[in-house]
């Protein structure tokens, strides 16, 4: 049993196997908090996927009959999260679901179910008792019904995904496992999940600006508390949301006799002599980690050769999941190595125009295996790009 | 100007502003603006946005 304040408790579920979610690499797994609330209306904030159903319950009826349960906050209507409402209200039927007004649309077009639904939205307030809870929208961050519960009594704020991470772990608060993990897992968390949406974001942060809260209780990984680590999980979110990358360089790219892949580290030769580099082989690295190092760096290199004409397909499903997640504010550079055809270079560079990103300097394209003049002209493309820093 | 609001995620459509990202320049009015253009914020169609204080 954890318990989190007085008469507050995790009830989430453990997904110890989960290594790929939605696309988004989870070495980890991942964890889906449900938080309940003992007052003389229980209440539960927000399920677990359904394959948790079982564990989330047996978790609720170690602290109350699970019939009890007066209300069920659905934050938000993804599955991970709404998918044991359903499991739960057969032993709880009398009970609210409570949702934001997209948060209601959404639960009937995803369950088709005639459950007891009770719209909020800011500025609302559910008396469960003791507590008086508080609701805010947050519309995008990252979906249009996305919500957070607050609970001034408490102090805590449950704002579902945002400040997330997926990190399946025996440990339930922040301060509990190292720093360098929970951060890094909050960044890659962001980067693939609310990076879109900056400006809904900072809509978001000035409407907490005057909350006052101690613990933070996200819908997945670890509970953030204590005075430092809230402190610097709202600072990261706050650059992030404003699109301020790190003075650093990544190179990310694919290879296919090695030509782009000699061109790539190269450059990384050159440019790790002035700016901290990061080195990204797509055949053997998830595109969930590179666009975790197009958010945190200033300087993004693309490498790719042409084959058919095209980039190669790792390098256009890197680009398409970028023209998505639009990672504005930084510089691109591209290169790449090609047999008689060019022209697909010109994909890459309107792709990452399409994408947000600045091209800073003409592509370095080589043809066949690149020589020694030419390898030796990419420190001119490092030192542009660190000039342009 | 009337101002759209987009009823999926609440983006407001400002004709002075236009969306120039999207293909909708400054000063268009939502309903000179294609009817392909999509919500900058989530995506949803041009039919899904409803005229402020209408």
């Amino acid at each position: 049993m954890v318990q989190i304040k007085e008469n507050i408790y995790w009830a989430g579920y453990i997904d110890w196997d989960l290594r790929n979610f939605h696309g988004y690499s989870t070495p980890y797994g991942s964890t889906y908090n449900a938080y309940l609330i003992i007052d003389e209306k229980p209440t539960l904030i927000d399920t677990v996927k359904h394959l948790g159903a079982q564990e989330m319950i047996s978790r609720i009826k170690n602290i109350i009959d699970p019939a009890k349960i007066a209300y069920i906050i659905s934050n938000h209507t993804e599955m991970d999260h709404s998918g044991s409402i359903d499991a739960l209200l057969a032993l709880c039927p009398n009970a609210t679901v409570v949702a934001s007004p997209q948060g209601e649309k959404h639960l009937k077009m995803h369950f088709k179910k005639d459950w007891k639904i009770k719209v909020v939205d800011t500025g609302s307030e559910l008396n469960i008792g003791k507590r008086t809870l508080k609701f805010f929208t947050m519309p995008m961050v990252h979906w249009p019904d996305s919500m957070a519960t607050y609970s001034p009594q408490d102090k805590i704020l449950f704002p579902n995904d945002a400040f997330g991470q997926h990190y399946a772990s025996k440990e339930r608060f922040c301060d509990e496992v190292g720093a360098d993990i929970i951060f890094r897992e909050a960044a890659k968390y962001y980067a693939n999940i609310v990076m879109p949406y900056g400006a809904q974001v900072q809509k978001v942060l000035g409407a907490l600006a005057g909350v006052e809260f101690d613990t933070i209780c996200p819908s997945h990984g670890l509970i953030w508390r204590g005075k430092e680590n809230i402190e610097k999980i709202i600072a990261l979110y706050k650059q992030w949301s404003s699109y301020t990358p790190n003075k650093q360089a990544v190179i990310i790219y694919d290879t296919m006799w090695h030509s782009t892949e000699t061109m790539a580290k190269t450059l990384y030769r050159y440019l790790n002599e002035s700016v901290p580099t990061t080195l990204i082989n797509l055949k053997d690295s998830h595109i969930s980690d590179a666009v975790t190092e197009v958010m945190l760096s200033k300087l993004v290199f693309f490498g790719t050769p042409i084959m058919n004409s095209r980039m190669l397909p790792s390098m256009g499903g890197l680009l398409t999941y970028l023209k998505g997640l639009k990672p504005k504010n930084r510089y691109a550079f591209t290169f790449g190595s090609y047999g008689w055809s060019s022209a697909g270079f010109k994909e890459v560079e309107a792709s990452i125009e399409e994408a947000g990103m600045e091209l800073k300097a003409f592509g370095a394209y080589f043809q066949f295996i690149p020589g020694e003049n030419e390898l030796n002209s990419l420190k001119e493309l490092a030192q542009t790009a660190v000039k342009s820093l | 100007m009337t101002k759209y609001k987009c009823s999926v995620c609440g983006y407001l459509y400002e004709p002075d502003l236009g969306d120039p990202d999207g293909g909708a320049p400054a000063g268009a009015e939502f309903k000179v603006v294609y009817g392909g253009w999509t919500c900058p914020i989530c995506g949803a169609s041009k039919g899904q946005f409803e005229a402020e204080g209408e």
